[in-house]
This record gives structure tokens, C-alpha cells and sequence, in this order.
């Protein structure tokens, strides 16, 4: 079939373009290898949490000095207004989600560690968490729930650095009835929603906690009705409950995912899981058509525009071979930020600033991934995303929010472009 | 060159993001799920059998591989360590008898009237589940008096000399779906095609997901020296069931290992029914005189069709059908991934992962499903008390052509 556009990856870039294009009327095609990251991170839209080793309070008042002192950044190309509008636009379409939170102040929420982790839109199932509140909070586990440790979450939340005192302790229940050995965030989530696992936890709680102390549970509170099981664990306990992060999979990521992959496929957008592209039909500096690999053979899919959202080293939308040669996997386009094979690949200390963190595509300001001299490699190729140069997402907090600010950015230049000619003639 | 299944457990970032989506993990603790049993398990398997009898909990519907965004293949790798369980500990009867669609065919289809009947008595079935294990409640087939290959000798082509089509029609269509054999002749011949139906047996899947992989190598090898001559002569093969052309495309050659010419000739040449007319559609071949049809009908696209890397083709061949209103269903999986849900073992956990579908189906409201497969067909129409039928009956009945059938 063909198609006004073809987005590669299905992370939250990805989706965020996909469905913003759709729901203009575009036809719409997803290819990816597999599912993005929406299920690994937290489904928190962190737009700016760091600049250096500064935590940043307000992401709006900060992004001019992270633009100044990194004028690569993708923010670059994504103006403040446009910012605003993709993060509007975001939690208008996760609307049971129930999003909160601005651009112009962080919230601190703690992570799976126990780190206040600065970030701007947050689901309210999360938002209690918010530690710039300060009093008491207590961090529920489950015995045998993977990965979870509240004394962990408790010791290091009393260690943050924190704008008003906190004090934090752990809690650790024995596991819902019926069954045994591991328990992973998935089953546990399922259990919520089936198995009205939120009047267990009621129980379980009672008389274990001390006047106004807010309570903070993993976030496996259901996939699809975790909502309704906050309110009302909020209503029974008569206090704050908040839901932390856990390690993956990301519960509250999948919510983000089945929200959006729900009325991307509601609008006609197809979605192609476990499909890799292998190539592309190209004439005069413009993408034709996507090719894509199918059973024995492949499967070319026309297009009009081409989204690349196809993530940075984690996800192989780059890869590092082990002669220290770095190459984008879907397009083969020019990389900034690479060094040279002969060059350091890595430092000794992990989370040092390692010399490939910032590399990725460069783009220009209609998102096109550009070559050395800054002119546009394909005339209708868009990326966003994890793919693009100029970041460092996990040191800035800024992963989300440069996937929705691009995705959507990315979108809006498509719809921009193929309205161009119009524009012409009234000229 | 088979270890490049193997080897792409490197690849694994242990990102669990299989084990979110696996069906079978999340209703079972007897599954631990496609990261552990797949990658990580396969370390300790070295030359010998698996460690851990767990992965014959898997039910293979691939759906880890589709979703694994590092390209792992962890539904290949499991299908693998299955194998080298059952070769060691011996495949028991029941794993046997249902894996061989053509053997219980070549019983069955003679004494039609009375097979079905068994098949469908109480206590007979609650015999064969305490004697073999095959789960008294499970969704089982009727068979035809008439086998597909059997009418379709008796068909002549309205046009001898149009551009041929060959049909691999499987196991189901021929033993207990000849309609819908019919169905699929009749629409390829309204686009213009000769449809040649050359012998065929099992293509040896049931065999591959219960473990007998040196038999599923006979059967697929046997199926392809009957198919390969037409790919080599440029014909396009096409096959309505989504799994068994799954065996033809890829699995044969990165599961099982088979690896020549005439393998690699067919499986270049092997289409679903709804890529091949889709195809035919982006062409401007497709006829589109399409009677209005007003349903709604739910659609789900089985595991094994997602297999095949081409998003869901029906969907947008239905969407050509003035009036027919098709919802995407959403659920992966209808729990009985071929011969799983019919173990007794296996029945209710079959059962539990098609609950979501079963639901949602229901919630339509509609009497009448599509899915490409045919097991799914028949779990479907059980489970949810519906009319299951393949898509391609829509657009038959779309076109006209079943007019006398009302």
C-alpha cells in the first residue's frame, strides 16, 4: 500500500508523529523492529531535569541557558510555543492518564532507587509522590515483586537533596494471595485490573500506617484501569498514594503505548511490529518508497515523507561495530558526534560523559537529518527522537521530552511541507 | 548457519520487553516467561537438552520475536530447546497423533458422519482426555464427507489461459474447510487467475511445535519437491492458512534448519491470500466490484499471521467492501497457538490468554468473526459463540459469488 507517511519506530517518537500526522488525515504506516522504550523508562515526560550538575526547577526558564551551552541540542529546532503545544497535545490524547504538571516548574518524584528525579508531566497515579511537598512517606513492596526494594527507596529518599524536610520509611507486605515464587510488574498489573487487587492491598495496609504519612506502591497498579484503583486507594486510605517507577517493564509506559497505539489504529494507522527496514527506493535527494523485510522477501510500501524515530545506541537506531565504527542502521545517513575509529571509545567510569553519548543525526529547522555542508540528505526524510544529535538524555532528564517536542515538531514540518506548494500558488 | 538463531541471543539487553507482552507468562506461573526459558536459558543448554522442562509451556505464538526490538529470536530459540526436550525424554502419543493433521484426515474424512460424531460426544471425549490427553472441552474441527483435493479434480479453470496462481491450501482447508477452498478458487478465478492445486500433505508445523523435528523435515521437504517446480517456473504460491505459510517462508529454513534451492525457491515465491491480493490491489489488478455488505465484523490478525512481517493486509481489503464495517480487534492471542490449547494440561491456560479476544469480540455485539487461521477460527468460534470465518469469505460473499448461498 502507499502511504502519506512511514514512520520507523514505535517508541514514544515514533508514536507521537504517527499520530499526530494521522489524526490530520494523513495515511499513516509504523514499521519498527520491535516496541520502544515506552515499556523500559518511566512514563514521566521529563523535558529538562539537569543542566550540568544544576537540577533545574523550571524547564521553561532553563532552556535558554542549555541552548546556549549546547547549540546542537535537538530543543534547537523546536520553538517554546511549539513545546508547549506537543506537551498540550500529549496530555490531551493520554487524557485518562490524567497528565499533570507544566513546563514552568518540575515536579520531584522518586524513582525506583529513591532518587528525586526532576520531571514535567507526570501521570496522577504518580504525582503524590511529588517530594518538594515534604511530611512523611512510607514505600510499599510486595516479598517476592522483583526488583523492588522500599528500604532502599526509603534510605535514599531521606539522603536527597531536598528543598523541605522528608522523612521516608519501607514497609514490605507479603504477596497476594494465590500465588508463588517470582512476581513480575506485568502479572501484577493484570491482577489489579481482574482481580480487584487494590481492596487486598486496603486490607493489607491496615493498621500499618501512621496518621498522614503518603504511600508510595509500585506502579503496577493495572494496565488498564489504574486510575480508578488510585482513586480509590486514595479514597479508603484517606491520604496520598503515589505510584513509584519500577524497573522495566514499565507499566505505566505500556498505559502510555496501548492509549496511543489505540487511536492510532482507530484513525486507520497501521502498525508493523518485528519488521525491519532494509533499504529505500530513492531519486533526486527524496525517499520513494520504504523497503522492508517480509518473510523470504521484502515489501515496499511508497510514501510520500518518511519518519526516522528509530532511537539512538540502545535502541540500534546507531551501532558501534567492534572496529569503532558508528553507523545510523536504517538510512545509513551522517553522524555528528562521532569520533574517529583511532580515537577513546569509551571512558573507564560508566556514567562519565562517555565521547558517543551526544552522537546521532543532525537536523535542520524542519527536522530533515542534514550532511556535513547542512543541507537537507533527503528532501521528505524527518527524524525525532532518540536518533538525534546534540543530547544527552539520561544526564538532562530530557528523553521523553525530546521524543514528544520531535515527534511532534517532525509532524507538524510534514504537514507544513505538503501544504507548501499551496502557499506557492496564492503567492 | 543455524546458529544465527542461536546467536542472536547476544543481542539480548535483557529489556523484558517480551516477557510484557508474552500471552502465556501472564496467566501462568507454570511459564516464566520468553526472556528466561529463551535467552538466558539457552546458555546452559549447550549441546544437551534443556535444563528445565518449562519451555514445553511456551505455545510458540512468536509474539516475543515480533515485539523484541534487538532482534532476538526467542520463539525460534524456544521452538528449538522444545525439540531437544522431547528428543530426549521421547514425544508421548497424544503429541504425536495431533501433530499429524493427515494422518487423522486419512481416518477420519472416510467415516465422516461417525468421526464427527465421536468428536463431538461427551463421553467419548472424556474418554480420549483420560486415555491420551487431549482436553474434552477443546475446540475440534468436523470432517468434510469430501476433501478439497477431491472437488477441486472435479473443477475445471473458466479460462485455461490466464496467468496461473498455485494454491497450497493445507491441512485444514482440504480435511475440514473445503468451502472455503472453494472460496479462495473462486475469488482468484474472478481476478483472472488459472488456480493450479497440486497434490499436497502437511507441511509439517505440528509436528515442528511438538517436537518432532526430524518428521516436520520429511513432511516440509515433501510438500516443497511438490511446490518447487512451479517456483522455479515464476508462479506465485499462495496459501490461506497464515502458519503453515509461515512454515513455507521462513520456518522451515530457520527452525528446523532445512536449508536448499528448492526450499529457498518456494519460500520466495509463498504469499498469504490477503499480501497476494493486496499486492494485486496496489497494482490496479484487483477487481473492486464489491456488492455492499453491511456488518460489522470483528477482525483478528493471529500470531502466526503477524509472523509474516506485513502489517494486516485484510484489513485494508475489507475496507474496499462498501457497508462492511470491520473493528480491529486488539488482543494478541486466542490462546490455542495450533495444538497447544487442546492438551489437557494446556486447556486452561489456553483458554485464560484468549479471554481478552473472547471479551472483546462478545463487546462487538456481532455474530460474525474474521481471522485468518483456521485453529484460531475454531477456538474463536467456540469460545466466543460466533461465526469465525476466514476473510476471504467476505469478499466472496462481497463479490457476488456466493449468491446462492444467501
Amino acid at each position: 500500500m502507499s502511504y502519506d507517511t512511514v514512520v520507523v519506530g514505535a517508541g514514544l517518537a515514533g508514536l507521537t508523529a504517527a499520530l499526530r500526522l494521522a489524526e490530520q488525515g494523513q495515511r499513516v504506516l509504523i514499521v519498527a523492529r520491535g516496541v520502544g522504550a515506552t515499556h523500559l523508562a518511566p512514563a514521566t515526560v521529563d523535558v529538562l531535569g539537569y543542566t550540568g550538575d544544576q537540577r533545574v526547577e523550571s524547564p521553561a526558564a532553563s532552556l535558554p541557558a542549555l541552548l546556549a551551552s549546547s547549540p546542537d541540542h535537538p530543543y534547537r529546532v523546536v520553538s517554546d510555543a511549539q513545546l508547549r503545544a506537543a506537551l498540550e497535545w500529549f496530555r490531551s490524547h493520554c487524557a485518562g492518564l490524567g497528565y499533570e504538571g507544566s513546563l514552568d516548574e518540575n515536579l520531584l518524584l522518586p524513582t525506583a532507587l529513591g532518587v528525586a528525579k526532576p520531571s514535567t508531566l507526570v501521570p496522577r497515579t504518580m504525582s503524590h509522590g511529588d517530594l518538594r511537598a515534604g511530611g512523611r512517606f512510607v514505600f510499599v513492596g510486595f516479598q517476592g515483586f522483583k526488583d523492588f526494594y522500599p528500604s532502599l527507596i526509603a534510605d535514599n529518599v531521606m539522603r536527597a537533596r531536598l528543598p523541605v524536610p522528608v522523612t521516608a520509611r519501607a514497609l514490605e507486605l507479603e504477596p497476594p494471595a494465590g500465588r508463588t515464587g517470582d512476581l513480575g510488574g506485568r502479572v501484577l498489573a493484570e491482577r489489579f485490573d481482574t482481580h480487584q487487587l487494590g481492596d487486598w492491598l486496603v486490607e493489607a495496609l491496615r493498621g500499618k500506617l501512621d496518621p498522614d504519612e503518603c504511600v508510595g506502591v509500585p506502579a503496577v497498579l493495572g494496565l488498564r484501569n489504574a486510575d480508578a484503583t488510585w482513586q480509590h486507594l486514595e479514597s479508603t486510605l484517606e491520604r496520598r498514594v503515589f505510584e513509584v517507577p519500577t524497573l522495566p517493564p514499565s507499566i505505566p509506559g505500556m498505559r502510555v503505548f496501548n492509549e496511543l497505539t489505540a487511536q492510532l489504529r482507530a484513525v486507520g494507522t497501521r502498525i508493523v511490529l518485528g519488521a525491519r527496514v532494509v533499504g529505500a527506493r530513492t531519486s533526486a535527494r527524496r525517499i520513494d518508497a520504504v523497503e522492508v523485510a517480509s518473510g523470504a522477501g521484502t515489501t515496499l510500501y511508497p510514501a510520500q515523507s518518511v519518519v526516522l524515530a528509530s532511537g539512538g545506541l540502545a535502541s540500534g537506531g546507531l551501532e558501534l561495530d567492534s572496529y569503532g565504527a558508528t553507523r545510523e542502521t536504517v538510512f545509513d545517513l551522517p553522524l555528528t558526534g562521532v569520533q574517529g575509529a583511532d580515537r577513546v571509545r569509551f571512558l573507564p567510569n560508566y556514567f562519565d560523559t562517555q565521547p558517543l553519548s551526544a552522537a546521532g543525526v543532525s537536523v535542520d529547522a524542519s527536522l530533515r537529518p542534514v550532511d556535513a555542508k547542512g543541507d537537507p540528505v533527503y528532501a521528505n526524510l524527518h527524524a525525532a527522537g532518540a536518533i538525534l544529535a546534540g543530547a544527552i538524555p539520561w544526564q538532562e532528564k530530557s528523553g521523553n521530552g525530546i521524543s514528544v517536542a520531535t515527534g511532534y515538531a517532525a509532524a507538524q514540518a510534514i504537514c507544513a511541507s505538503s501544504t507548501a506548494p499551496v502557499a506557492e500558488q496564492v503567492r | 548457519m543455524n546458529d544465527l538463531i542461536r546467536d542472536s541471543l547476544d543481542h539480548c539487553v535483557k529489556c523484558t520487553i517480551c516477557e510484557s507482552f508474552c500471552p502465556v507468562a501472564q496467566v501462568t506461573p507454570l511459564f516464566p516467561g520468553p526472556k528466561y526459558v529463551g535467552p538466558q536459558a539457552e546458555r546452559y543448554r549447550g549441546v544437551g537438552p534443556s535444563a528445565d522442562a518449562s519451555v514445553d509451556y511456551c505455545s510458540g505464538c512468536g509474539i516475543c520475536t515480533q515485539v523484541c526490538p534487538q532482534d532476538v529470536k526467542i520463539a525460534e530459540i524456544n521452538s528449538r530447546a522444545r525439540a531437544k526436550l522431547w528428543e530426549k525424554k521421547g514425544i508421548p502419543l497424544r503429541n504425536q497423533l495431533i501433530a499429524r493433521p493427515s494422518v487423522i484426515g486419512r481416518l477420519g474424512a472416510p467415516v465422516a458422519p461417525l468421526a464427527n460424531w465421536a468428536l463431538h460426544n461427551r463421553s467419548v471425549r472424556r474418554l480420549v482426555q483420560s486415555t491420551i490427553g487431549i482436553h474434552r472441552a477443546a475446540p475440534m474441527p468436523s470432517f468434510a464427507g469430501k476433501t478439497f483435493q477431491t472437488r477441486s479434480r472435479k473443477h475445471t479453470s473458466p479460462s485455461p489461459d490466464a496467468p496461473a496462481v498455485v494454491y497450497f491450501h493445507g491441512c485444514g482447508t482440504n480435511w475440514y474447510e473445503p468451502r472455503l477452498g472453494e472460496m479462495v478458487v473462486a475469488v482468484l478465478e474472478h481476478n483472472g487467475f488459472r488456480v493450479i492445486v497440486p497434490k499436497q500433505d502437511c507441511c509439517g508445523l505440528p509436528l515442528q511445535s511438538n517436537g518432532n523435528f526430524p518428521a516436520a523435515r520429511k513432511y516440509v521437504q515433501r510438500l516443497v519437491a511438490n511446490l518447487a517446480p512451479h517456483a522455479h517456473a515464476g508462479l506465485p504460491i499462495v496459501a490461506n492458512s497464515t502458519s503453515c505459510g509461515l512454515m513455507l517462508k521462513r520456518e522451515a529454513h530457520e527452525i528446523l534448519g532445512v536449508d536448499n534451492e528448492d526450499l529457498a525457491a518456494v519460500s520466495r515465491s509463498t504469499y498469504d491470500l490477503c499480501e497476494f491480493l493486496l499486492r494485486l490491489h496496489e497494482r490496479g489488478e484487483l477487481r473492486t466490484d464489491f456488492r455492499s455488505l453491511p456488518l460489522t465484523v470483528p477482525y483478528h490478525a493471529p500470531c502466526q499471521q503477524q509472523g509474516h512481517g506485513i502489517g494486516k493486509p485484510a484489513l485494508d481489503l475489507l475496507a474496499l467492501v462498501p457497508d462492511l464495517h470491520v473493528v480491529e480487534l486488539n488482543a494478541d492471542c486466542c490462546g490455542v497457538a495450533g495444538t497447544y490449547g487442546l492438551k489437557k494440561e494446556k486447556y486452561a491456560i489456553s483458554m485464560a490468554v484468549g479471554e481478552r479476544l473472547f471479551s472483546d469480540i462478545k463487546a462487538t455485539g456481532s455474530n460474525l468473526a474474521a481471522c485468518d487461521s483456521e485453529t484460531c477460527r475454531w477456538q474463536i468460534a467456540q469460545a466466543a459463540d460466533v461465526t469465525a470465518v476466514h476473510p476471504i469469505e467476505l469478499l466472496y460473499r462481497a463479490y457476488g459469488l456466493g449468491a446462492h448461498h444467501g
